[in-house]
């Protein structure tokens, strides 16, 4: 079966859609970042090679992107063998917590740690007093700030990509080794981590990726400490807006090498092929001692691992102005989340949030949909391409598309495909839809690809045609990697900060806006309450698109 | 014109290479066939152009007289069992089984009726409820049958439908196809690489090899009168050796093996021209002897047991390998024994060109 004509329209229509939306944007930065009014220039090429702080920039960029993949390396890949081999007293709860973080939007993160690790904050009062100092025992600020925050919530990509590569490992392959007389470094070194490596490349290549992208912690914590994206953002703030194309193009290369750099370690979700064999059984841990100690171990990470989440959940029941100086808020109350729903101003960004979310996601499950569809059972011509188109924005930091999506979109000339978009309701929902397309259409794409092709076939056999088909077949069977999709999408737009600022208007100011603006009222018991709405609405996004995606 | 189900000259090509080439079958009303080949013999090509997966570049496909080549699967009436079932994972047993009589409009007391009576036909009474993923394979197969019957189409068409299932399920499953298929009366193609299969099921057998058909006739026919080398070679168990042809004598004819001059019976039409040629011999056409004038010398080598009797490997002094059934205890592995054609087996050797590959 060839595509039918209508199969062909609609992939034009969409790569049409697609090269409008993702490559123009960025091929119209390249092109703007080399030109002035008066024509063609390299004078802002010049003007970043002359200035040392955009070098410090890019080179704060870099640096704290592969920190952050040591780290958040150090602290997944032990506790994932953990987790993965050992069976510890509660380790099914404990190996589900530790992937709690995931449910933090990156604002929403560094709210939290500023109200832990602040100069306020309560564990740095709580050493402060124990120790008897004059003044907080250290400053939330700078490149370790940064790391700090990174290593607590992109660790979780290295726990999720190898407990699952653990998992999924033959278990004849281990007892193969020890029947050939390999001990246990030989068996580990030789047979388990090269079957780890794709997973460990997907980890440290999604962990460099969302570090370099990172906004929200070096906006909040950086102080003199630039990283590349917040110099893009105070550039523009300073109006150089062909800079900070020049600065946009210089962030993408690195994003750009460091793909190549991992080419082959794509990151995979889940596990997309059937397993052989029974997966290796969990040591239990026998000697008393032991697992009383690495119980306290466990549970003592968790509460570690939790404490943002129940700092957050705490300072939102603190009324407004009445937490100073003491170690612990003296009075709690209501009327923060109150406020919330009742005050309309309040909850106008809960609102907003909500709709542009959902009409992203929408768009981004029904485009991939449609793609996937396309590529996979059409046979199209193109169809490599509008695959391809669908993943680039992930290749490229969100700031960049930001900036992309602004340069584009502000200017009036309908001949060049450009319409003014830039503060209006709609160019919010269309940044998030851009962003969300890689994780959707990965999600989905890899559902369609599982689909049996010969069920579409035996429905025809039955007389059913395509509509028939889509509705009673596909649509139903691919349910799961719709949700899949769909949550992801969600998440993300629902808390996203980093497009937002650039490209946001008071009209449809987003929740991670608003929290910035409250805290910068210092009215902490709002930004917090804003925090829990995020992060509960988060959590239970994901458990419905876990629930759906991972069971059958 | 008067066959129910033709196909015509078929020929389909994937970029540039033909999978099948100038296929030309005629089926009566409720005949079985069985397409039988290695894989990449074509036959599932074929199958799919029959219902109407594939478009053919060359040929039609009629039923009853109408041309339905172009007509696509949905309205080609067409049931099929595919070869990893392809039930509906999301639905029940019932709902799968109604899917195909629902697309025809039938609702009602009247699709419960007919899904009862479907379910019933495969022996399934009372697993309307239940979950495809809570069937054995045995189940899902005649689920998938099931479906298939239910909207009554006007070809039944089956792709391997037993590779499947556990080795020990299949021959019980098989006959089950069988049956169901011979009390519907429903005209049928199926499409298998195993010979039993194609032999039990099929009321005449189409072998193909690359694309081409290579012989269409009853299990009888392909057995005892191959028309070439390859025929002969897949259908059956059988040895081959080069041979020289002398000439007809009153009962068939006379050939020399390792210089050794042996009187055969062949059914082979036209009889082979004198000179070299090649020997296909089934086992039970062979006997074991002493080494005796007009018998070929030969080695055991080994010795499988297969029921009642047993093979023997013979290798000929001149280097033949032979495959001979006796009584497995006749002669241990080492012996030194003559071959000889069998007197009381008629036919079971035929004599090709050599040059055929």
């Amino acid at each position: 079966m060839t595509a039918p004509p209508r199969g062909r329209l609609l992939a034009a229509v969409l790569l049409a859609g697609l090269l409008w939306l993702v490559a123009y944007p960025l091929i119209l930065v390249l092109l703007e970042g080399l030109r002035d009014p008066s024509g063609w220039t390299l004078r802002y090429v010049r003007l970043f090679f002359e200035r040392p702080t955009e070098w410090r920039a890019l080179w704060g960029s870099l640096w704290t992107s592969v920190a952050s993949v040591v780290l958040a390396g150090a602290i997944g890949i032990p506790l994932a063998f953990l987790f993965a081999r050992f069976d510890l007293p509660g380790g099914r709860v404990l190996g589900g917590l530790v992937a709690l973080p995931a449910v933090l939007p990156p604002l929403v993160g560094v709210l939290a740690f500023l109200f832990l690790y602040g100069e306020t904050g309560f564990v740095s009062l709580l050493v402060q007093r124990v120790l008897g100092l004059a003044d907080p025992p250290w400053r939330l600020q700078g490149a370790g700030a940064i790391l700090l925050v990174h290593a607590y919530s992109m660790y979780v990509y290295f726990y999720l990509f190898l407990r699952a590569a653990l998992q999924s490992l033959d278990a004849s392959l281990y007892e193969a080794a020890a029947s050939l007389g390999a001990g246990r470094w030989r068996t580990l070194r030789r047979v388990v981590l090269p079957q780890l490596y794709p997973a460990l490349g997907g980890a440290a290549l999604l962990t460099f990726m969302t570090a370099l992208a990172s906004f929200s912690a070096p906006y909040i914590f950086g102080g003199g400490f630039r990283v590349m994206p917040t110099q893009i953002v105070a550039t523009r703030l300073n109006g150089d807006d062909r800079l900070a194309m020049v600065e946009t193009i210089s962030l993408t290369l690195v994003a750009l090498v460091a793909l190549w750099v991992f080419r082959g370690a794509r990151p995979r979700e889940g596990a997309a092929g059937g397993r052989k064999g029974a997966g290796p059984a969990r040591r239990s841990v026998r000697s008393r001692p032991l697992r009383v100690g690495l119980a306290v171990l466990g549970w003592g990470l968790a509460g570690v691992l939790l404490l943002p989440h129940l700092t957050l959940l705490l300072v939102s029941f603190v009324p407004l102005g009445t937490w100073t100086t003491e170690p612990v808020p003296p009075a709690y109350t209501l009327r923060n989340y109150v406020t919330l729903i009742q005050d309309p101003v309040r909850i106008r960004p809960l609102l907003n949030s909500l709709w542009l979310a959902t009409l992203a996601t929408a768009a981004a499950v029904a485009i991939a949909l449609a793609a996937a569809l396309l590529s996979v059972r059409g046979r199209v011509r193109g169809a490599r391409l509008i695959e391809t188109l669908l993943a680039l924005p992930w290749a490229v930091p969100g700031t960049v598309f930001a900036i992309a999506l602004a340069t584009a979109f502000s200017v009036r000339a309908p001949w060049a495909g450009r319409v003014i978009l830039v503060g209006t309701l709609w160019i919010l929902p269309l940044a998030y839809l851009v962003r969300n397309l890689p994780i959707t259409s990965r999600a989905i794409l890899a559902g369609v690809r599982a689909l049996d092709p010969s069920l579409d076939e035996a429905a025809a056999t039955l007389g059913a045609g395509r509509s028939r088909t889509l509705r009673r077949i596909t649509l139903p069977l691919l349910r799961p990697a719709l949700l899949a999709g769909a949550s992801l999408a969600f998440v993300t737009a629902f808390g996203d900060f980093v497009t937002s600022i650039m490209l946001y208007t008071y009209d449809t100011r987003p929740i991670s806006l608003e929290i910035l603006s409250s805290l910068r009222q210092a009215d902490v018991g709002v930004a917090a309450a804003y925090g829990v709405v995020l992060m509960l609405v988060s959590a239970a996004v994901f458990a419905i698109g876990a629930e759906r995606g991972g069971g059958g | 014109m008067s066959a129910f189900l033709r196909l015509e000259g078929l020929v389909k090509r994937f970029d540039g290479i033909v999978a099948v080439d100038h296929v030309s079958l005629a089926i009566e009303r409720g005949e079985m066939l069985a397409l039988l080949g290695p894989s990449g013999s074509g036959k599932t090509t074929t199958l799919r152009l029959l219902a109407g997966f594939e478009t053919p570049d060359e040929g039609r496909v009629l039923v009853e007289g109408e041309d339905v080549t172009g007509v696509t699967p949905v309205s080609r009436r067409f049931g099929m069992v595919f070869q990893h079932y392809a039930l509906f994972p999301h639905l029940d047993v019932r709902a799968n089984v109604a899917f195909g009589l629902e697309s025809l409009g039938v609702r009602g007391p009247d699709l419960d009726r007919r899904v009862d009576r479907a379910l019933t036909l495969v022996d399934l009474e009372g697993f309307g409820g239940r979950r495809i993923g809570q069937l054995s394979g045995g189940q899902q197969q005649r689920v998938a049958l099931a479906r298939a019957l239910a909207p009554e189409p006007r070809v039944l068409l089956l792709d391997e439908p037993l590779s499947n299932l556990d080795p020990t399920l299949r021959e019980r499953t098989r006959r089950e196809i069988r049956d169901v298929i011979r009390r519907v009366g429903i005209t049928t193609v199926l499409v298998t690489h195993e010979q039993d299969e194609a032999f039990e099921l099929g009321d005449r057998v189409a072998v193909m090899r690359a694309g081409r058909l290579e012989q269409v006739g009853t299990p009888d026919e392909l057995y005892g009168a191959p028309a070439n080398l390859f025929v002969g070679g897949f259908v059956g168990r059988s040895s081959t050796a080069d041979v020289t042809v002398l000439g007809p004598s009153a009962r068939g004819v006379r050939i020399t093996l390792d210089g050794v001059e042996w009187e055969v019976e062949t059914a082979d039409h036209p009889l082979p021209a004198p000179g070299r040629a090649l020997m296909l011999v089934r086992p039970e056409a062979l006997r074991i002897t002493p080494l005796d004038l007009g018998a070929v010398p030969a080695t055991i080598t080994a010795r499988r047991f297969v029921g009642p009797s047993a093979i023997y490997t013979a290798r000929t002094d001149g280097g033949a390998i032979l495959e001979v059934a006796a009584p497995p205890r006749a002669v241990p592995a080492g012996a030194r024994v003559g071959l000889m054609p069998s007197r009381r087996v008629g036919g079971g050797i035929h004599l090709f060109p050599p040059a055929q590959p």
